[in-house]
């Protein structure tokens, strides 16, 4: 826990090392990104699920937030409530059947979910504004104070991402941990010894989901304006990548892997025309490369200093 | 764990090593789609800024001062749009931008604008970009309801009573779709049907058989490129024989290549970029129009295309701005914009004012069809 | 509801599923050699069309030869995927090769990007433009070639993975590639096959429908989508499951466009898709999964 304690004190601290507000927009959407692949990790990491359509669910909480807060009138805090309850029980509706299937039918019900989704919120125009995007949601409010400062915001933003990561850590230490690594290791095993294998994935998938919901409500009301684009096909792929970049069963891995991927653009906009180009070939050299993810190869790293140094000290 | 905290400061580190640029010139951003679906927009915007930039400076800059365009590509996409405004107003502190090139877009950043008081020239088209006025939020291209306006006069003389509009599914469909849904029934036409396609799709037969199945007069097209070329063509195919309007949103060189000889006979309104050379010589645009084009060919060897001509007015605006009032701070360009009247560019005449940030109105269009796969002008 | 519109739809339905169909027998292929769902094979067919508008307009071929080299060339990408990303990494976890497929699908994307822009190009029909009528609707001679060479296809693979030594021997590998190369199948050489063809079947059917839709360096990622739901549609791992699910998808999404709704059509595909996976997994003509335990 106490690399939890410095990530949050290094969050906490990481405003007044920037020189100025712009590169909190880049750590605040850091933060919203690993909160979506922190979820995302319990899921396919841990409980070996995957799933192609997570940007769904992100944009599931910031659309129902956003419409109930402005259309309907609600305060930002229920309607962002609502998002994220709503967003739990479509993950239920929508799991329920799916996690019945396996790999890659799995991919393509969670795939079909994510673009129905995404076709939703660009077709229903009376509802989300369509693709012009849906202007003028509150700023976020916290018991009636608006958190109008783009660091309160962030601040915000930090303590919800470690109360989130405190949460899954303390799920993957608890009963339920021990459960998804058996299923993860061999799901007839796991049912033979008496695994409720099925409440364990709705499970995860609910919690990743919900996790997603509470990044999409925040996003909604930080950027005060959402569009259909930022939750379609190429999104949940972006998650997907940061997960595994960052080492699939590794939840410190994913937080890392998504804020690499949050700030990669920012080093790329120099090379504007081959930026594609790059991306793919990252993602195919790390993959191969480093299977485990940054993760892992950071573990080898550590394991290899140790190895020498202790050497030395024996030797 | 570590990691983290490693990544975290490498990254702080490497993103303070920003180039600085010359102290004391004027900065202009600039936020464009010079990539993604809308980088037909972006790009010929882009090299219109630069190339001006260039020329300008060549010339001792405005007011003794050397200007500085500040370019940044949000790829279309409306994230990327907003990290780009933040960048512009937070780190490069600039005293107004041009851009960005889509609707979208423009309306995620704009409120950015207003609570950092610096104005934002955008060019992009839709309504409510402009409407109602945002005191630091202009426009340059002409808007999608003068275009309507356009073609429903031009249906009215013809005596079409029936019309189809068939648009896209994204912003600027989106856009056109509201207005004509407006203005259709407004000027006495009946809509016959009303169909969708989507940004992507390679077919559009199905929706042109459910137009032919409701028996229209003339048939509307809203969009941007391909979808509309594959619309013309597939209107051939099907041999459909009713009368198909286009959008401005084609008026380029591209859609006649993409179209073919299904683009034979289509009407659509157009800004004057579009046929330079069959704009009468006393026409207050036809200097500016001439010397953007040759300008533009001299520069980069390709074609001008309409689009471009956005920044242009845009960036003359701006400059005229700083000319009149002899200031280059941000609330000086906003009054000065405002106060601007009879002003020429490439994409018409414009008069700014407190209410009205868009300046233009129908004459900014010419109606023009298609004929031996070039533009000709309907009288 | 008249006939004419309706047989109008089935045929733009039976055009695009077949492309679809084509699309997921690559998919099928490379699936049933390797285990690996190739994300990528959405950008074989956009190679084959962008290649052919490179070939014949920028290097002058004439349309046969400029179309020939397309799909050669689209091959050989295949070969090289496989080559260099695929058979280093082949004993990885099932979601790394789903992940690296996808890297690999978006830098063939950017590497059209950069070589080739980002604007549509037109490819000219095989033989003409003028639409036959035909009891009211009307038929692109485009449509009629994309059917004839796609049942074509279909007959020449049956053949070869029931008739030739090569086939035969890449099924044993879909079977248990253990036991193929006890018997002395040389499993790589089959993996590398298995991406070959399915880069051709893509690219030949990317070619085919380039001049019905135009293609730009981008169109890969709906194909890919639509090929993939396909594949699941007709059964993943089926050959003519696959084909019999691209045609049903694309003709569900033509009579969706014609008779719902011409904005949800996508959804609609998908909706029924999904419909499908939970009451029927293994998809239409699949057969029930039974593994050991």
């Amino acid at each position: 826990m106490i690399w939890l304690a410095f990530f949050f004190g290094l969050l906490m601290l990481a405003p007044m090392l920037l020189p100025n507000n712009y590169y909190l927009t880049i750590l605040i959407l850091g933060c919203l990104h690993a909160m979506n692949a922190v979820g995302l990790c319990l899921l396919v990491g841990h409980a070996g699920q995957i799933s192609l359509g997570h940007a769904g669910f992100y944009g599931l909480g910031a659309y129902t937030s956003s419409y109930l807060s402005t259309t309907v009138g609600l305060s930002v805090g229920l309607s962002m409530l609502s998002g994220v309850a709503l967003t739990v029980v479509v993950s239920i509706l929508v799991g329920l059947p799916s996690l019945k299937l396996k790999g890659h039918y799995l991919a393509m019900a969670t795939l079909g979910f994510g673009i129905i989704l995404s076709i939703l919120f660009t077709e229903t125009v009376d509802i989300t504004g369509g693709p012009s995007g849906f202007v003028g949601i509150p700023r976020l409010s916290l018991f009636g104070w608006e958190l109008r400062k783009d660091v309160t915001l962030y601040r915000a933003v930090a303590v919800t991402l470690c109360l989130i990561v405190w949460l899954a850590f303390n799920l993957l230490h608890s009963r339920v941990g021990r459960a998804l690594r058996a299923l993860h290791t061999s799901e007839r095993a796991a049912e033979a010894m008496g695994v409720d294998i099925a409440r364990y994935k709705l499970l995860v998938f609910v919690l990743s989901a919900a996790f997603s919901g509470i990044a999409g409500v925040l996003y909604a009301h930080y950027l005060t304006f959402i569009a259909p684009s930022s939750f379609g096909f190429m999104f949940s792929v972006e998650l997907i990548v940061m997960v595994v970049l960052g080492g699939m069963t590794s939840v410190p891995g994913a937080i890392v892997g998504a804020f690499f991927i949050t700030v990669l653009p920012e080093f790329l906009r120099a090379f504007e025309n081959i930026e594609v180009l790059l991306f793919g070939a990252i993602l195919v050299l790390c993959m191969m490369f480093l299977p485990d993810g940054m993760a892992g190869g950071w573990n080898r790293l550590w394991g290899w200093g140790k190895a020498r140094f202790s050497g030395a000290v024996h030797g | 764990m570590n990691a983290a905290k490693c990544v975290v400061a490498l990254v702080t580190y490497l993103l303070t090593c920003v180039p600085a640029f010359a102290a004391d010139a004027i900065k202009i951003g600039a936020i464009l789609s010079v990539t993604g679906p809308a980088s037909f927009l972006g790009e010929p915007e882009k090299n219109t800024l630069i190339m001006l930039q260039d020329q300008l400076n060549a010339a001792g800059g405005v007011g003794g001062q050397q200007v500085e365009v500040i370019v940044y590509d949000d790829e279309s996409d409306v994230n990327k749009c907003v990290m780009a405004a933040k960048k512009l107003l937070d780190q490069d502190q600039v005293a107004v931008v041009i851009g960005p090139s889509i609707s979208g877009n423009t309306l995620a950043i704009s409120k950015f604008f207003s609570s950092a008081e610096v104005p934002l020239v955008s060019c992009a088209a839709a309504e409510k970009i402009v409407r109602p006025v945002d005191p630091w939020v202009f426009n340059t291209p002409q808007l999608d309801r003068h275009a309507v306006t356009k073609i429903l006069l031009d249906a009215k003389a013809k005596g079409y009573s029936r019309l189809a509009i068939l648009t896209v599914s994204d912003g600027y469909g989106q856009a056109g779709r509201g207005v004509l849904k407006e203005l259709i029934p407004a000027q006495g036409f009946e809509l016959a049907a009303d169909e969708v396609y989507g940004p992507k799709d390679t077919d559009m037969t199905a929706q042109l058989t459910k137009i032919k199945g409701a028996g229209a007069d003339a048939i509307i097209c809203w969009g941007t490129n391909p979808g509309p070329a594959v619309v013309a063509r597939n209107r051939v195919q099907l041999g459909l024989t009713t009368p198909l309007y286009m959008s401005h949103g084609v008026a380029s060189n591209k859609f006649i290549e993409l179209a073919g000889d299904a683009a034979e006979g289509l009407v659509l309104p157009a800004g004057r970029l579009v046929a330079v050379d069959q704009v009468p010589a006393d026409h207050p645009q036809k200097a500016v129009l001439e010397a953007y084009v040759a300008g533009y060919t001299k520069t980069y060897g390709t074609q001008i295309s309409s689009f471009g001509g956005y920044a242009h007015d845009a960036f003359a605006l701006v400059m005229e701005a700083i000319r009149k009032g002899g200031s280059a701070k941000s609330a000086d360009i906003r009054d000065n914009l405002e106060k601007i009247s009879g002003f020429a560019g490439t994409s018409g005449v414009y008069t700014y004012s407190p209410e009205n940030h868009n300046g233009l109105d129908e004459s900014a269009f010419i109606m023009v069809t298609i004929e031996n796969g070039g533009w000709k002008v309907a009288n | 509801m008249d006939p004419s519109s309706l047989l109008q739809y089935l045929i733009t339905g039976l055009t695009l599923g077949s492309t679809y169909g084509l699309t997921a027998l690559g998919f099928t292929i490379i699936f049933n050699t390797t285990g690996v769902i190739n994300f990528a094979q959405g950008e074989f067919v956009m190679l084959g069309g962008m290649m052919s508008v490179y070939f014949m307009h920028s290097l002058g071929f004439g349309e046969p030869a400029a179309v020939v080299l397309a799909v050669l060339g689209a091959t050989l990408a295949g070969a090289l995927v496989e080559r260099l990303a695929i058979r280093p990494v082949r004993d990885c976890p099932a979601i790394n090769l789903i992940i690296i497929t996808i890297g690999v699908s978006i830098l063939i994307r950017g590497l059209a990007m950069l070589l080739w822009g980002k604007d549509t190009h037109v490819l000219e029909p095989f033989s003409g433009n003028q639409p036959i009528m035909f009891l009211g609707a009307a038929i692109m001679p485009q449509a009629i070639w994309v059917l004839v060479i796609s049942l074509f296809l279909l007959g020449a693979l049956k053949l070869f993975f029931s008739g030739t030594i090569h086939g035969k021997a890449m099924l044993a590998c879909s079977y248990d590639s253990k036991a193929a190369s006890l018997v002395g199948i040389g499993v790589q050489r089959m993996v590398l096959l298995s991406f070959m063809i399915s880069a051709l079947v893509g690219a030949v059917g990317g070619v085919i429908l380039a001049p019905i839709t135009m293609t730009s360096y981008d169109v890969g990622i709906m194909l890919g989508l639509k090929g993939f739901a396909a594949c699941i549609l007709g059964g993943l791992g089926n050959p003519f499951g696959a084909a019999a699910g691209g045609v049903i998808l694309g003709v569900l999404e033509s009579l969706g466009a014609g008779f719902v709704s011409s904005a949800y059509k996508d959804a609609l595909a998908f909706v029924i898709l999904l419909i499908l996976l939970f009451v029927k997994p293994s998809g239409l003509f699949g057969l029930k999964d039974s593994k050991r335990v």
